[in-house]
């Protein structure tokens, strides 16, 4: 194995990882679809961050479209609370005219921006190696690494503070605010991860193939087991399982590496 | 009357859009009764709970428990919602459910330890449970998921536990278990409040009851209020019923 | 191009023609078909479905090596009912909820789709031109027999629609009630279902697999603001459908560099806020302007069930009462005192007030009617 190879592999498994556990809780709340509707909303965000910054791993960017992803929650909120239609159609009204929007921004301004809407979808996961993270000269590797890294860490810490607050308040709601664990807090600090997550893996798997690691090993995980830790730790190892193998599934093929994680992430759930 | 006052609710008012849920509410439950709260559907039974307990915003009023805010008093408050007001498929055992009546008395970050299992412990035995400690919820009985939630809610070792409808889909024995540990709750000094919608069962189970229908009707001792006068004031049709006597 | 040439354009230019009527046909198919998933609660199983057509369409290209636009929506017709009933089996056989359900078969059929295609893509025989368009749609490249083909399924729909209005009618209401009649529900839902599939496919080709779901579901829900029956909705969806198809073809092209798909999709979604709030039952802003209303006429009714209470103890109930008796009741106010006045439930004479025979009446009455409300 190559160096870039296992540079690859090892950002695979970082955002594989960083998506199995907010994956989780949503699929627990029922809300798997919301990072759906993160996944595209993300992209005029994104274009915005690019004209400021001009760089894809910056962190102002990241900042930018995860805002954009709050934005997308808290609009379903607002229409789903004026009971003129339901959840469902509201998620479905509110992401594709963001991620309309933001398709429009990239086509009017395809001369200034080298930003590929196919790798919008598709991520580059191939390309990652060559984006270096430099500090005073020494290469210490690939950007995309150390910004799944970090995203993957914050992840790890807050799940490890918050996991009893979380179970609480995905299990029973009423009882969490009877308690004093504030729902809403909770809710939305677990979009604020979410969101996060998806731009930071947006960028190497691409906006729909974030929605299937997010997902996937999460609902693998909830047909095998009836422990949440087992559950969390069960997704963690699929996604991770789905990231090496898919590699070497795209490696074979000659394919792209985030469509073949999915293929194999399908295989494992079936 | 000179019981302590648990509970005292003024002028509370609560409304959806337009429409009045609960008008004009003044309510004074003391220290140590096990209360019923009737009234027909739509009457604001579990919304008089849910403002009490501050889910619900009122657009009018105050809610003090023992002489403060709620939000002050949270600790002193057990709350046991209605068991279709959770997803039962949540990968999670008896036991824990249980342990989670802890987390508040644990509060933000602090994780559940030994104390807290040795309590969750004890309450699955008070309510029967505890060889079903380690089963997944999903794969319990109606009964024995409000028997868990029973639990959780005695693990919280409050003064005022709030009920609503627990009595619903649960079998008799289940019945009986859950208004003996309401009694013994009562002689502890404790207070019960329970949304209730069997009558036959009032002067059985409870000794204070509310008649509520959007609107307060009488609230008092279930000897002494307890009658058809309230009843038809309540339900609105004359019921001469076949409770009690 | 300005607007004025568009319209001149539509009827002489071949392709604009095309596209034009392609879109327009869309958008009333679309909208149609998509107000029975809204009332059904699907709205998102249009976005599964139209991700988990593109596996279809890539396989029916490996497997046919040409890119007969025909065969290859087939093959994503069939990719998308494996789709649909697939996440109907997994809801009805597993613990899985209809969220996670919908984004497992959207996203998983999607990357194998993608694995595909970036596979074909890489053939170096394969002639792969053209599969892209499936994503993000191009509208630029429908031809006529793509209209007629629009043309075809569209008609075929409304006739199945009218003909089995009823049938459909009732399971969207009530499925238990429906089999209770006697009907089989599983084959009106069956076909249901397949006229969304097929709707969707038709569309992929225009506005892509990634905004296809919006065309479904905004017509929809803007016509179900305005409307409360089950027949205008539809007529109307397919009308704010079609609209939105003419004018986003007009605005796109009448602009450098604006893909149709998008443009469409924003002025479908025009369309659904200018409904949210200016519908008159049920737009926000009229809303809102009840809601004030109303909770001002609860507060004056409270005041006003206040000052009856004072009035019982009286035997004349227009006795007049000083108005700092009210001053232990926080609801009032100069201006809630004088709307009383005007409503004559009282009169004010200086510092004192008193209750008329209509305001005794009233808040009678408010005793009494307060249980019916719910």
């Amino acid at each position: 194995m190559s160096n870039p190879q296992i540079e690859i592999q090892l950002i695979a498994s970082l955002v594989a990882i960083s998506c199995a556990i907010p994956g989780v809780f949503l699929v627990l709340r029922k809300m798997a679809l919301i990072s759906d509707a993160i996944s595209h909303s993300i992209l005029p965000g994104i274009v915005l961050g690019f004209f400021i910054t001009q760089d894809l791993n910056s962190p102002i960017l990241i900042m930018l479209a995860a805002g954009t992803g709050i934005i997308t929650v808290v609009l379903v909120e607002r229409i789903q609370k004026t009971g003129l239609v339901k959840e469902d159609t509201a998620i479905g009204l509110v992401f594709p005219a963001l991620f309309s929007i933001g398709v429009l921004l990239i086509a009017k301004n395809a001369n200034d921006i080298h930003l590929d809407i196919d790798a919008v979808l598709l991520g580059e996961l191939a390309f990652a190696p060559f984006d270096r993270f430099l500090l005073f000269g020494t290469d210490l590797g690939p950007k995309a690494g150390w910004v799944m890294g970090v995203i993957l860490l914050i992840t790890l810490v807050l799940l490890y503070l918050f996991f009893k607050e979380l179970k609480v308040s995905t299990f029973d709601v009423g009882l969490s605010s009877a308690l004093g664990f504030s729902p809403a807090i909770l809710h939305y600090g677990l979009m604020s991860v979410s969101s996060i997550t998806v731009v930071g893996a947006f960028d190497a798997v691409g906006a729909i193939l974030v929605v299937a690691l997010m997902i996937a090993p999460a609902a693998t995980a909830y047909l095998l087991t009836s422990d949440l830790k087992k559950m969390l730790w069960l997704s963690v190892c699929f996604g991770v399982f789905a990231a090496i193998g898919g590699y070497w599934l795209a490696h074979w093929l000659d394919a792209n590496i985030a469509g073949s994680i999915t293929t194999i992430l399908a295989v494992v759930f079936c | 009357m000179t019981q302590k006052i648990a509970i005292q609710v003024d002028d509370l008012t609560v409304a959806y859009n337009y429409k009045p849920v609960l008008w004009d509410i003044d309510l004074v439950i003391p220290q140590g009764v096990l209360m019923a709260i009737v009234g027909p559907n739509g009457a604001g039974k579990s919304t008089l709970i849910k403002a009490i307990l501050g889910i619900i915003d009122p657009i009018a009023g105050s809610v003090a428990i023992y002489g403060k805010p709620y939000k002050k008093q949270r600790k002193l408050v057990a709350y046991v919602p209605q068991k279709g007001s959770v997803d039962w498929d949540f990968p999670t055992t008896a036991l824990d459910v249980v342990m989670m009546g802890t987390y508040g008395s644990l509060g933000w970050i602090k994780r559940p330890g030994q104390r807290e299992k040795k309590a969750a412990l004890e309450a699955l035995e008070k309510v029967d449970m505890l060889s079903f400690k380690n089963r997944q919820i999903s794969q319990l009985s109606g009964g024995q998921q409000q028997r868990i939630f029973l639990a959780r809610a005695l693990v919280q070792n409050a003064s005022i536990y709030f009920m609503d409808e627990p009595f619903q889909g649960v079998d008799a024995s289940t019945e009986i278990a859950i208004i003996n540990i309401l009694k013994e709750l009562r002689k502890a000094g404790k207070t019960v409040v329970v949304v209730h919608h069997d009558l036959q069962t009032v002067p059985e189970y409870f000794d204070w009851v509310t008649f509520l229908n959007v609107k307060k009707i009488a609230t008092g001792a279930v000897k002494d209020i307890f009658n058809d006068d309230n009843l038809t004031k309540t339900y609105g049709i004359n019921y001469k019923v076949a409770v009690n006597k | 191009m300005s607007i004025t040439e568009y319209f001149n354009l539509i009827f002489s230019d071949y392709t604009l023609r095309n596209i034009s009527l392609g879109t327009a046909v869309l958008g009333v198919i679309c909208g149609m078909l998509g107000s029975f998933a809204v009332l059904r609660k699907q709205s998102l199983l249009g976005d599964a479905i139209s991700h988990a057509a593109l596996p279809g369409i890539a396989l029916a290209f490996l497997i046919t090596g040409g890119k007969d636009s025909n065969v290859l929506l087939l093959g994503a017709l069939v990719s998308g009912l494996v789709g649909a009933f697939w996440i109907r089996g997994m809801i009805s056989k597993t613990h899985l909820k209809s969220d996670t359900a919908l984004g497992l078969i959207l996203s998983l059929f999607f990357g194998f789709g993608m694995m595909l295609l970036t596979y074909i893509q890489k053939q170096p025989n394969a002639n792969q031109a053209g599969l892209d368009k499936y994503l993000f749609g191009q509208a630029a490249t429908l031809v006529e027999s793509d209209v007629l083909l629009m043309i075809g399924v569209t008609g075929v729909a409304l006739l199945v629609v009218l003909l089995f209005w009823k049938e459909f009618k009732l399971l969207l209401f009530d499925q238990d009630y429906t089999k209770t009649l006697g009907f089989n529900t599983k084959f009106i839902d069956i076909l249901i279902t397949f006229f969304i599939v097929l709707a969707i496919v038709i569309g992929l080709q225009t506005v892509g697999v990634v905004l296809m779901s919006a065309m479904l579901l905004a017509p929809a829900a803007a016509a179900r603001q305005w409307t409360s029956s089950l027949a205008m909705m539809v007529f109307l969806a397919a009308l704010i459908g079609g609209f939105s198809g003419v004018f986003g073809t007009a605005i796109s092209a009448t602009q450098n560099n604006l893909s149709t798909g998008p443009v469409i999709v924003l002025v479908a979604s025009f369309f659904v806020v200018i409904s949210f709030v200016f519908s008159p039952t049920r737009g926000l802003l009229f809303k809102q302007i009840r809601l004030i209303k109303n909770r001002r006429d609860l507060k004056l009714k409270k005041t006003l069930q206040f000052m009856y209470g004072i009035a019982q103890t009286h035997e004349n109930i227009d006795h007049p009462h000083t108005i700092r008796i009210l001053n232990n009741f926080q609801g009032f106010t100069k201006k809630s005192l004088r709307k009383m006045e005007e409503n004559q439930w009282i009169l004010l004479n200086k510092q004192q007030w008193s209750l008329t025979s209509k305001g005794f009446k009233e808040a009678q009455n408010l005793f009494n009617q307060q249980p019916q409300h719910e």
